[in-house]
């Protein structure tokens, strides 16, 4: 059997509370509503190691701090880099942050994707939506040690053409040999010529190993529920998924009690967890 | 004065030598706080004198009642427990985290490192010593120490007194947290009122107890007055009129997310947030990150937040928990249930003051028992089960 018990990897931060200035290198628009910071600390030469899947907490001076998972590449420490999409006061004023500007980031925080575990085996990425985020340094990781993994899969379900993410970065991917990717849309437009629908509804016919899979899934709660189910269904152990989950957070070192899920705290014991660990708390309203 | 050092010794100080110990504790340095009358309510506050203990006065508690009435005698710590408890001063319900100033593009973080002074508790109780146990290993014992907390708690001195009545929402006996008074104190005393003598019993719970006592004008306490301590809180259990069941309640509360009693309760229940005010285990709290009008200053403020807000589990696109019974059902799954899992211990310590303030009186002891009374009519859903699977 697989074992994902996520590893735990946050350092030892010196004040956990307490914000580091991050200067904008460089601000790209990925769609209409989602963008990507690059950014540099601004008083070290500190190298932002980091495991795929953990997160910081990003705060604008004065307006407030939300925290956002980390989208960047883990074998480039030297530059920090967050995806995220403008849904509320903090991420529209990190919006308008300019090359330049000074950001405050507290982290990395929480637990990362089983990439050590997966070794070996073939590899499914489930993502919805700006869930594709924080699956990237996944992605980063295992290209940059491809013999080190079976197939790799990446199914990507957003809401219509205009909301795909990385879109060049996936048509670069698109057209390796060794990475299969996948994207189905809800509604497409008279351009597109993809798959539409769900995307728990390419977990069937994707090419993958079921009995020999590590999956990783992130999108709207929801969607990451019925993929485990799918994936079960095709073979794939419950063991073997592993979920990233999104709660409000304050501290993001379990003391404020707001990301609580059940018993867990998802910003010290998550945000990266194994399905079983999660199952039945996804089955019930409100939690 | 030359004392008997065995731990198990019990000595008696005079009320009328009472002073002297908050004397002792002011002389050694220590910011003193016990129990004052104060807008007809026991508030734990700053006190220098005997007289600032509400003498003579003794609480009344019931659910959603709590009012202050005449001793026919001159007690000391004649009530049961305060509104407020300790908490608000081991984690203040307002801190400033830290300062920061924006300078050459960038901003510069200030932090607030003023040490507190030390403080000396005067009255707590048996379950509030729990409650404080309690708040240790949420913000001392884990992966991360909440340097606040941490700072107040250190050099804490704690007088327990132990309790000589129950209050009508007590139910300390039901979760092993009093009404005797076990562990974790530096001096624990027992008022004792008969005929023409008031005096305290006192035990000493640790080497800086010791010092103190030996600052007292005490004396050895004979073989009935070394029992009265046990006599006296065996009294007051018997008193306590309200049960919390807590057999197998991890598991009850794990497999009732679907109980309808949720639904009954929110039909009453306010969200308010009072219960969570005044529990002196609830600690979960927000931040604010406000500027001034120049936009030059900014400082982040931490406060005492509460699972019955709306805004508690806000994410983009609205609140996870939008309706109280959700709400509800997370502040008492939470207390009574996942607390086990995440702390190694329940989050209640039956001081019964989420009873007392709540506004329309929901007793979390009779909604529990109203939960595993209807368990049968609620659908449950087993943990780790596969019955959605397919």
């Amino acid at each position: 059997m697989i074992n994902l018990t996520p590893q735990l990897t946050t350092q030892q931060l010196t004040d956990p509370m307490q914000p580091e200035p991050f200067r904008v290198k460089r601000v790209m628009k990925e769609s209409y509503d989602t963008f990507t910071l690059e950014m540099e600390p601004v008083n070290s030469e500190r190298l932002f190691t980091f495991a795929p899947g953990q997160f910081n907490m990003l705060y604008i001076f004065g307006v407030g701090e939300i925290p956002i998972s980390i989208s960047g590449d883990p074998n480039q420490p030297a530059m920090l880099v967050h995806t995220t999409r403008i849904v509320g006061a903090v991420t529209k004023a990190m919006s308008k942050l300019k090359t330049g500007d000074v950001l405050g980031v507290r982290g990395p925080f929480g637990t990362g994707w089983p990439v050590s575990a997966a070794k070996g085996c073939d590899v499914v990425l489930v993502a919805g939506g700006i869930g594709l985020a924080p699956l990237r340094p996944v992605l980063y990781q295992m290209l940059a040690h491809r013999d080190r993994y079976g197939k790799v899969v990446l199914l990507y379900g957003c809401r219509s053409p205009e909301d795909i993410l990385f879109r060049k970065e996936l048509e670069k991917w698109r057209a390796r040999f060794d990475l299969e990717i996948f994207v189905t849309v809800d509604y497409g437009d008279s351009d597109w010529h993809g798959n539409v629908g769900v995307v728990t509804k390419l977990i069937p016919k994707a090419p993958f190993d079921a009995l020999n899979t590590v999956a990783m899934v992130c999108g709207p709660e929801v969607m990451m529920r019925f993929t485990a189910i799918e994936l079960q269904k095709r073979g794939v152990q419950g063991e073997a998924i592993a979920l990233s989950m999104e709660r409000n957070m304050k501290c993001a070192i379990g003391l404020c009690g707001h990301c609580q899920f059940g018993p867990t705290f998802i910003c010290k014991d998550g945000p990266v967890f194994t399905y079983p660990q999660l199952q039945s708390w996804l089955a019930q309203w409100e939690i | 004065m030359t004392l008997n050092t065995n731990s198990s010794t019990k000595y008696v100080l005079e009320s009328t030598d009472f002073q002297q110990l908050i004397d002792v504790l002011v002389g050694i340095g220590y910011r003193v706080i016990g129990p004052t009358f104060d807008h007809n309510a026991v508030i734990y506050d700053d006190i220098t004198a005997v007289t600032d203990l509400p003498i003579g006065w003794t609480d009344e508690q019931d659910a959603a009642t709590y009012r202050l009435s005449r001793r026919s005698d001159e007690a000391f710590f004649g009530y049961v427990i305060a509104p407020q408890s300790w908490k608000k001063f081991l984690y203040p319900s307002q801190v400033r985290l830290w300062q920061a100033a924006l300078s050459n593009g960038s901003f510069e973080i200030l932090p607030d490192s003023e040490k507190p002074e030390p403080m000396a508790f005067i009255g707590v109780r048996s379950c509030e010593l729990h409650a404080i146990a309690i708040q240790d290993r949420v913000f001392i014992e884990g992966e991360y120490v909440d340097p606040t907390y941490h700072a107040h708690r250190e050099n804490l001195f704690i007088v327990a007194v132990n309790c000589g009545q129950a209050g009508g929402t007590c139910f300390c006996t039901s979760v092993n947290t009093g009404p005797k008074v076990e562990a974790g104190y530096d001096l624990a005393l027992t008022e004792v009122i008969d005929h023409e003598t008031h005096y305290f019993v006192v035990e000493v719970g640790t080497e800086r107890g010791q010092h103190v006592l030996e600052q007292l004008p005490v004396r050895t306490a004979d073989k009935r007055e070394a029992k009265l301590p046990k006599t006296i809180t065996d009294q007051a259990a018997h008193q306590i009129k309200r049960h919390l069941n807590t057999d197998g309640i991890k598991e009850l509360l794990y497999t009732n997310s679907e109980n309808p009693r949720w639904d009954e309760i929110a039909t009453r229940c306010l969200t308010c947030a009072n219960c969570t005010m005044v529990c002196p285990t609830c600690f979960c709290t927000t931040v604010e990150d406000v500027s001034d009008l120049t936009g030059q200053q900014a400082e982040r403020i931490r406060k005492w937040d509460s699972c019955f807000t709306m805004d508690f589990s806000y994410i983009h696109g609205g609140s996870v928990r939008y309706t109280s019974k959700s709400r509800y059902r997370q502040w008492m799954t939470h207390k009574l249930a996942t607390w086990i899992d995440q702390f190694g211990t329940l989050g209640c310590v039956g001081c019964g003051r989420c009873i007392t303030w709540c506004p329309v009186g929901i007793d979390i002891t009779a909604e529990l028992e109203a939960i595993r009374q209807t368990k049968a009519k609620g659908e449950t859903i087993k943990e780790g089960s596969d019955e959605n699977i397919g």
